[in-house]
């Protein structure tokens, strides 16, 4: 048996989450490394590692007055901070630097201080997806899912019960956006954005923080709160273009990360008490939960529509109310990687009894890339 | 449901792309196939994706192609006059492309995943032609 070699010892998001207009997203970025570094009971200039992603990590060790030894700016979409863990571990085993402070602020509603977004008109999205009208995640992630339905006998009324259940988790987290309590058909009758995508399977637009803070494993019990061991992580990506993906039904990047992350956790299926997958969109948890091996093929539906992963099922997910019911910011990963640590820590809202290991799965882009963080209470592995 | 060609976001070909343009100016779906592992790809580059070979030859796609998955956006966009799929089509050669389908309801009762389609060429701009697909009568 191995142990986990790095922990995370501070976790905090934003004081504030939804509407933030008097704040620039920098300071957004500041505020939750503020918050978690208090949580760690550190100073900025015990930190000698930077990584974020939205804003360069230049721009965010200097605002906070940070000189680095080490910086990562992986920047591929929502699952960034995701990758971001998995670099940080590696960069902290191999004595590159003490102490890793991972930030993700982001204006995504009020669009206070944050840089365009969009393909240049002579990329590959630019001459090959644009002229189509496609506008944005609703029209371009969603895209794959009629092909996924057909193909594995899910229905809509299946995916609609992942809004479902995660309004049920919502519900009993006084930071959620949305708390109240939505059924399938209310969920199939809410507006349309996309068939067959309606609002309520739409993730929300809010502003928001937060920020990690992790160190060496073998030190981690020196700090005020209870360690959060980072037992396996993975990652990968497959295309930028949605219309390029190999398989509509399934992505690529989450079989590689999630299969890479068990693996160097040594665990199974069996011992995960705790799940997040990033849910910008309702069909995500179905895709991640074929992908990583928690259902078969064409399971995941039935599987969520029968109550496994809502509040008192055997499968907790997305226990914050995700992105479809908590918060998304635009690049949401961070707020699954603090909900794992505070299930794994015993302190969330909605908290399962005796979480030991908590799986945190996301996806950056539209299904373009994947990162995969498995946490535990125990460094053994 | 009508597009307005004048609000199209209009491509802006690079050399690797620029066989491709060319190619839609007269009438021709052009894709790549490897000369060593015979397999075709899209979107262009002069490499094979499968085996990274420099050796390539350009032909010409039959234009068939079948309904991969869509969305119907309900969002209002410059170009169409009211909710429009996006969609994605699987050529006969294989290869899978982003498009709008032509002369057919935009309705989920209308668009039938692997129904038969066939491209159809419009031009945006004085440069840019685009292949756009529409419904393809099979005759048995």
């Amino acid at each position: 048996m191995s142990r986990a070699a790095v922990a995370i010892v501070g976790a905090a998001e934003t004081t504030e989450l939804g509407r933030i207009p008097h704040m620039s997203q920098i300071q957004l970025h500041a505020d939750a490394a503020l918050n978690a570094l208090a949580d760690a009971g550190l100073s900025l200039t015990d930190i000698d590692g930077v990584a974020t992603a939205g804003e360069s990590p230049t721009g965010v060790a200097h605002y906070l007055g940070i000189t680095p030894s080490w910086v990562d700016g992986t920047a591929v979409g929502g699952c960034s901070f995701m990758l971001h863990v998995r670099h940080a571990v590696a960069a902290i085993e191999a004595g590159l630097c003490r102490c890793v402070l991972i930030t993700h602020g982001e204006s995504g509603r009020s669009n206070v201080g944050r840089a365009g977004r969009g393909s240049a008109a002579s990329s590959l999205q630019g001459q090959f997806e644009s002229p189509f009208g496609g506008m944005g995640p609703t029209t371009t992630f969603t895209l794959p899912v009629l092909r996924f339905l057909k193909e594995t006998g899910t229905t809509l009324a299946e995916m609609a019960s992942v809004a479902v259940s995660q309004r049920q988790w919502a519900g009993k987290n006084p930071r959620a956006s949305l708390k109240t309590p939505i059924t399938v058909d209310e969920v199939l009758n809410d507006r349309m954005i996309a068939y067959p995508f309606t609002r309520a399977q739409c993730c929300l637009v809010t502003d928001g923080g937060g920020a990690l803070v992790l160190v060496a494993a073998d030190r981690a019990e020196d700090f005020p709160q209870k360690p959060v061991y980072i037992l396996g992580t993975g990652e990968s990506t497959e295309t930028p273009m949605i219309s390029q993906m190999a398989d509509l039904t399934s992505s690529g990047a989450f079989k590689v990360s999630g299969a890479r992350a068990f693996a160097e956790a040594g665990i199974d299926h069996e011992a995960v008490d705790h799940l997040m997958i990033y849910d910008a969109f309702a069909h995500l948890p179905l895709y991640g939960l074929e992908d990583l091996g928690f259902c078969g093929r064409g399971e995941a539906g039935a599987f969520i529509a029968e109550g496994n992963t809502s509040p008192g099922g055997r499968l907790p997910m997305n226990t914050n109310g995700g992105g479809l019911s908590y918060m998304h910011s635009g690049m949401y990963g961070m707020y699954a990687l603090q909900e794992s640590v505070r299930q794994v820590r015993g302190r969330a809202a909605a908290q399962v009894n005796d979480v030991e290991i908590s799986v945190c799965h996301g996806v950056g882009g539209m299904f373009a890339a994947s990162g995969t963080v498995i946490m535990g209470s125990s460094a053994a592995r | 449901m009508q597009i307005d060609f004048t609000q199209v976001p209009v491509p802006i070909p690079t050399p690797e792309t620029e066989h491709f343009w060319a190619g839609t100016r007269v009438g021709e779906l052009r894709l790549q196939k490897c000369k060593d592992c015979q397999s075709t790809y899209f979107p262009p580059r002069p490499f094979c994706p499968a085996c990274a070979s420099r050796s390539i030859d350009i032909i010409c796609a039959s234009g068939r192609a079948s309904l991969a998955s869509y969305v119907i956006n309900q969002r209002s966009h410059p170009a169409f006059d009211g909710p429009y799929a996006i969609a994605l089509v699987t050529l006969e050669e294989g290869v899978r492309m982003m498009s709008n389908l032509l002369n057919v309801e935009q309705t989920p009762d209308a668009l039938i995943l692997d129904m038969p389609l066939q491209v159809t060429f419009q031009p945006i701009g004085e440069e840019i032609v685009l292949p756009y697909f529409e419904p393809r009568v099979v005759r048995s």
